[in-house]
């Protein structure tokens, strides 16, 4: 019997998955999430409540002028749709990367670095946020009322560009979430630096980028990709020539966009990695 | 020479450390926290990584895991490299960081066990073996359906070094595995891991300040001070080198005369008037002297007090730094 414990691993039966260990970990993630019943009600309520106050924003502006950077108000509510919905689906899953820090600051990722897997996902699937799923409902709610306002007509590309403009968007956002904690590898306290262009950037994209100039504009809508997130895919939906003269074939540029930046993303978490202090002792 | 499951050669890792100097100015400098080690260990061997804090053991620990990258210098453990192959070696290797849990904070113990087997990828069979030794070995069953963040200190470690294991680790890492325990849990923490390590098939590698902890549990001995080796041999060898000893201090009826006593012993403390003495052992052993003092007087009470390690190393530091510190094993 002591000598089973001390056998190295031979049988092939009964032997996890490649994924099973990620899929186990958000099961865990989940199951002690819902320990705390109370609190995680709350939390649903509460982010429920801050994406409303997102699109009370929009309608209050409508309030001073008809037409905002050449679009109407079901035309933004539209825009902001995308933008929310995408937002909110990056945020489910590694909105949490924001841990990173604590993570760091208590040496803990040290343990993440010892298991035999990505430490990147093994962060996104302990860290999914359940509680954030009211987001996505509610973005997804912002998004049917908009395309019924707009009066949409509908053809089969449209309704594609409907589902994966905002899958993308997600991953743009999440490549710019994890491009930003990689800063706390090297600045512990980063937190605000990489707010300016989580956060911002989703400000940014919940409206047309025509409303924005200069060196601002170029910047955030085609250095940081976010026009690709919801302002070109809108367009096409709503059959809307874009007022910048762009061509049309920038609407179905987000997967290109978003996986470039996801390539991006991954090499600068590679290089940060390796710049890892740990904590003492 | 049976085989190498870890060798390192020139290992160094630096630190840039920031102090702010005025109001916005900073000025930079390099720490070297290890500056050149050179270590080889064969499979099954049992290694005490010792210095004091700041040596830089627990660098070295964690540049040997895939934790951290090193400055400079080569790093080889079961045929991996760490940062590069960090996956592939984590498999391979089992890590118990006293200070840090690896376990699920809001789970209970057995879940974590669970979920380690999905990331390990353990054979069910396997696992459920591994796991009825460790519960039996350790004395799990109390608490397995407890949270981890409601386990004692002792539990948690037992806990831990279960989950460093049930993969079947080559090489098991434990950063101060017994810091903070009480004494049964020490105990128990440290015959599981002799009669691991007994066994020869795991290697183990272990930091401590534990004096019982190095002699119950290893064979060789590395000191670490300054981020460079020390001393590599065995802990009688490190004894020897610096002449430390095992001290007996007596109460006595009747004040210390001063007699010579017995050879092998040597007064190093007279105190409360002479009614207690301090011996330093060189040589004869505690059972010589008490016979000799009983027969001389009336004997009150008898301790032995083992050598302080802390005191080895200590003197260690004092050295001058020389060629002759790097002593060959």
């Amino acid at each position: 019997m002591a000598d089973l414990l001390w056998r190295r691993a031979t049988t092939p039966t009964g032997r996890p998955g490649a994924l099973a260990g990620y899929r186990q970990l958000l099961a865990a993630q989940v199951r002690s999430q819902l320990q705390y019943r109370a609190s995680f009600a709350m939390d649903l309520v509460g982010n429920l409540l801050l994406t409303l106050m997102d699109v009370a924003a929009v309608v209050v502006l409508f309030r001073v002028t008809p037409v905002l950077g050449g679009f109407t108000l079901p035309e933004v509510l539209l825009i902001s749709g995308l933008a929310n919905l995408s937002f909110s689906l990056c945020d489910l899953a590694v909105g949490n990367i924001d841990t990173m820090r604590q993570y760091i600051r208590t040496g803990r990722f040290d343990a993440v670095l010892t298991r035999p897997l990505s430490a990147l996902l093994q962060l996104v699937c302990g860290d999914l946020a359940l509680r954030r799923l009211g987001r996505v409902t509610q973005a997804v709610v912002v998004l049917v009322i908009a395309l019924n306002l707009a009066h949409v007509r509908w053809t089969p590309a449209r309704a594609v560009l409907l589902v994966v403009a905002p899958s993308f968007g997600a991953v743009l956002f999440g490549s710019v979430f994890v491009a930003g904690s990689t800063v706390s590898f090297w600045f512990i306290e980063s937190g605000e630096f990489s707010n300016a262009f989580t956060y911002g950037g989703r400000d940014f994209t919940a409206y047309p980028i025509t409303v924005y100039a200069g060196w601002f504009r170029k910047a955030f809508a085609y250095g940081l990709g976010f026009a690709f997130v919801a302002y070109y895919p809108a367009l096409a939906i709503l059959d809307k020539p874009d007022p910048l003269g762009g061509p049309r074939l920038l609407s179905w540029s987000s997967p290109v966009v978003a996986l470039a930046a996801a390539g991006v993303a991954a090499f600068i978490w590679r290089i940060g990695i390796r710049h890892y202090r740990s904590t003492g002792s | 020479m049976s085989e190498i499951v870890i060798s390192t050669a020139d290992l160094r890792k630096e630190f840039t450390v920031s102090t702010r100097v005025g109001l916005l100015r900073r000025a930079r400098r390099t720490v070297p926290a290890v500056a050149g080690v050179d270590l080889t260990v064969a499979r099954g061997e049992m290694l005490g990584y010792i210095g004091p804090n700041g040596a830089g053991k627990s660098t070295t620990l964690k540049m040997l895991t895939g934790v951290l990258t090193p400055s400079s210098g080569e790093v080889t453990v079961c045929g991996f490299r760490p940062v590069a192959q960090r996956t592939r070696l984590a498999r391979q290797i089992g890590v118990v960081f006293g200070q840090r849990s690896q376990l699920w904070w809001d789970l209970p113990l057995a879940e974590s066990f669970r979920l380690l087997r999905y990331i390990y990828r353990v054979p069910a069979a396997d696992h459920a073996a591994r796991l009825a030794e460790c519960r039996r070995l350790l004395d799990l069953d109390a608490f397995l359906d407890t949270p981890v963040r409601q386990l004692s200190l002792g539990q948690r470690m037992r806990g831990e070094i279960t989950a460093a294991l049930l993969h079947s680790p080559e090489v098991l890492f434990l950063d101060e595995p017994t810091i903070g325990l009480d004494v049964v849990s020490k105990q128990a923490v440290r015959a599981f891991l002799a009669d691991l390590g007994s066994r020869g098939d795991t290697t183990l590698v272990l930091t401590t300040h534990d004096l019982a902890d190095i002699e119950k549990l290893c064979r060789r001995l590395v000191v670490i001070d300054h981020g460079r080796v020390v001393h590599d041999g065995t802990l009688p060898e490190l004894h020897a080198r610096y002449d430390s000893r095992r001290r007996v201090v007596v109460d006595l009826d009747t004040p210390w005369a001063g007699r010579t006593g017995v050879p092998g012993a040597v007064v190093e403390a007279v105190e409360a008037d002479g009614h207690r003495v301090t011996f330093g052992l060189s040589g004869g052993t505690a059972g010589e002297l008490v016979a000799a003092l009983a027969r001389d007087g009336a004997l009150r009470d008898v301790a032995v007090l083992e050598p302080d390690i802390e005191d080895v190393v200590a003197r260690l530091y004092a050295e001058p730094a020389g060629d002759d510190r790097v002593a060959s094993r």
